[in-house]
């Protein structure tokens, strides 16, 4: 700021400095900016490679339990109650089905199923 | 009773034809010219689509500007305002008492508050995943600023004061709400013609950039397929933008508006703790500012200060910093090219000028024309949002030396 009244109007030699000055600022800021980045990167994927070791170890610690009987069979994900039913399609392709479908799911927050469409119907 | 020819002859010589004709050799002619260029915008904002959201505004704040006796904006209170020794020196009260509707919304201009508005929308339309993933981007962000610096030598070589060369060598930014903050700065009877000037050229990317890549990369490189880059964590783009403000700012203070205003609008996008601010900002913010800003900037392009060599000078310099900042981050990316062996497309270095996300875009589908299963959209972003944290430094850097 204490530069600025002497360089109101400056030289050819002047601005060729500040030019050359000032893409340097641009590169030691980002290049700062770079370092900072990955460091905070590489303690991510430290953090998360932990995890998930730990993850591993308390599987095989739970699989290298004796059991009695055989295990049994893995619960099936929970299915939503009701039928999907069959959906009609009135002058509709099935992939434009498909997508509003997926909006209208997206939209209300809620997984596709647990909604039940019935009919699709292009309005004209 | 009513002399119905007094009536007539007074309408006439109170209205703007009056005003345009009777004083044509004395300003008159340079508001018929200002409203031909107004219509003319309007046409390319309008009909080819030029930026249409801000060259709409600004073409007709423009027109609204030059229609003489429409009293919506006064140049000579905005000349009085910056001088020292008029009583009206740096008083927003003598402005909002005697100024227009387009001098009031100039006010936001005026106090940078509109440019930091929109940062902050960008903010919060920006995802700075891909910049995370792969943080050596932020390099090609710093070389597509190139432009900058030779337009600024060059400002000064066509006899423009530092301060002018500052505010004309920003366009190389590609990035419009730092050229109006730092204009605004410096060169504020510049501000029309910038402005103009920077938005003109990011729309103008996909014809500027193409002929460039293909003269500063071998079509061998140009097919060169990039790896994915690894996933994000959620904790480190809510870190992000804190650690970049923190750094920036203390290294470059006059970034910190800038910066902080569009690490602020990336903050509310990534807590998912405020989403209805970051809906705002990037919707409904947005919008508002776009219309004030852009015809408040439209309003300072009167005849007077518009139609000068000047203009021209800026209109070229303009295309030089737009076309050797894509140089500069093409070169960036021959360089890492290299020194990965062959690891990294060099296209994505045209990304590092900052206009988001055009210059990503024209990047993946340059990759594309030379290698059409090649994806290099996410790899292009990364300098793309570099490109927007390098120009708000390169500015900070000149605002701190002309300022």
């Amino acid at each position: 700021m204490m530069l600025a009244s002497s360089l109101d109007s400056i030289g050819i030699g002047d601005a060729a400095v500040v030019a050359l000055l000032g893409y340097g600022v641009v590169f030691f800021g980002l290049i700062l900016l770079m370092i900072v980045v990955t460091i905070m990167g590489k303690i991510f994927i430290a953090k998360d490679k932990k995890a998930a070791e730990k993850a591993a170890v308390a599987k095989t610690a739970v699989s290298a339990i004796p059991t009695a009987a055989p295990a049994a069979p893995a619960a099936a994900p929970a299915v939503a109650p009701g039928s999907a039913g069959q959906l009609k399609l009135h002058d509709v392709e099935p992939k434009t089905a498909a997508m509003l479908m997926a909006i209208v799911a997206d939209k209300m927050g809620k997984p596709l199923n647990e909604l039940r469409f019935i009919s699709i119907k292009e309005v004209k | 009773m009513i002399n119905v020819g007094d009536i007539l002859l007074n309408l006439w010589e109170g209205s703007g034809f009056n005003a345009i004709f009777s004083g044509f050799t004395t300003g008159g002619w340079q508001n018929l010219v200002m409203l031909i260029i107004a219509c003319v915008f309007l046409y390319l904002g309008i009909v080819k689509k030029f930026e249409p959201l801000l060259l709409v505004g600004i073409a007709f704040g423009c027109l609204l500007s030059n229609l003489p006796l429409g009293g919506l904006y006064h140049q000579e209170l905005w000349d009085a305002f910056m001088n020292p020794s008029s009583p009206m020196y740096h008083s927003y009260g003598e402005i909002m008492r005697e100024g227009g509707l387009l001098d009031i919304f100039y006010i936001g201009v005026k106090t940078s508050l509109y440019p930091c508005l929109i940062f902050m929308g960008v903010g919060a339309m920006t995802d700075f995943g891909p910049l995370l993933s792969n943080p050596k981007s932020l390099l090609l962000g710093a070389a597509a600023q190139l432009g900058v610096f030779v337009a600024f030598f060059g400002g000064i070589l066509l006899g423009f004061s530092g301060p002018e060369a500052a505010s004309i060598g920003i366009i190389g930014g590609a990035d419009g709400p730092t050229a109006i903050f730092l204009t605004t700065k410096l060169a504020p009877h510049l501000l029309g013609a910038i402005a103009v000037a920077a938005y003109s050229y990011m729309a103008l990317i996909p014809l500027i950039q193409p002929p460039i890549m293909n003269l500063l990369t071998n079509p061998e490189d140009r097919k060169i397929k990039m790896v994915q880059t690894r996933a994000v964590s959620k904790t480190e783009k809510i870190i992000f933008p804190i650690v970049v403000v923190i750094f920036v700012a203390l290294l470059l203070p006059d970034t910190a508006p800038l910066i902080g205003c569009l690490m602020l609008g990336n903050l509310f996008k990534e807590t998912g703790v405020t989403d209805r601010l970051s809906d705002t900002v990037q919707n409904a913010l947005m919008n508002i500012v776009t219309i004030l800003l852009s015809t408040a900037v439209g309003a300072t392009m009167v005849g007077s200060t518009f139609l000068t060599a000047n203009t021209l000078k800026i209109v070229v310099l303009g295309v030089v910093a737009f076309g050797i900042s894509t140089a500069g981050g093409l070169l960036g990316g021959n360089v890492m090219c290299k020194l990965t062996g062959k690891k990294v497309n060099p296209l994505i270095g045209s990304a590092g000028v900052s206009a988001v996300p055009m210059a990503a875009r024209v990047a993946n589908v340059q990759g594309q024309k030379a290698n059409p299963s090649n994806f290099l959209l996410m790899h292009a972003m990364g300098p793309n949002v570099a490109g927007v944290i390098g120009s708000a430094i390169a500015a900070g850097f000149l605002l701190s030396v002309f300022g």
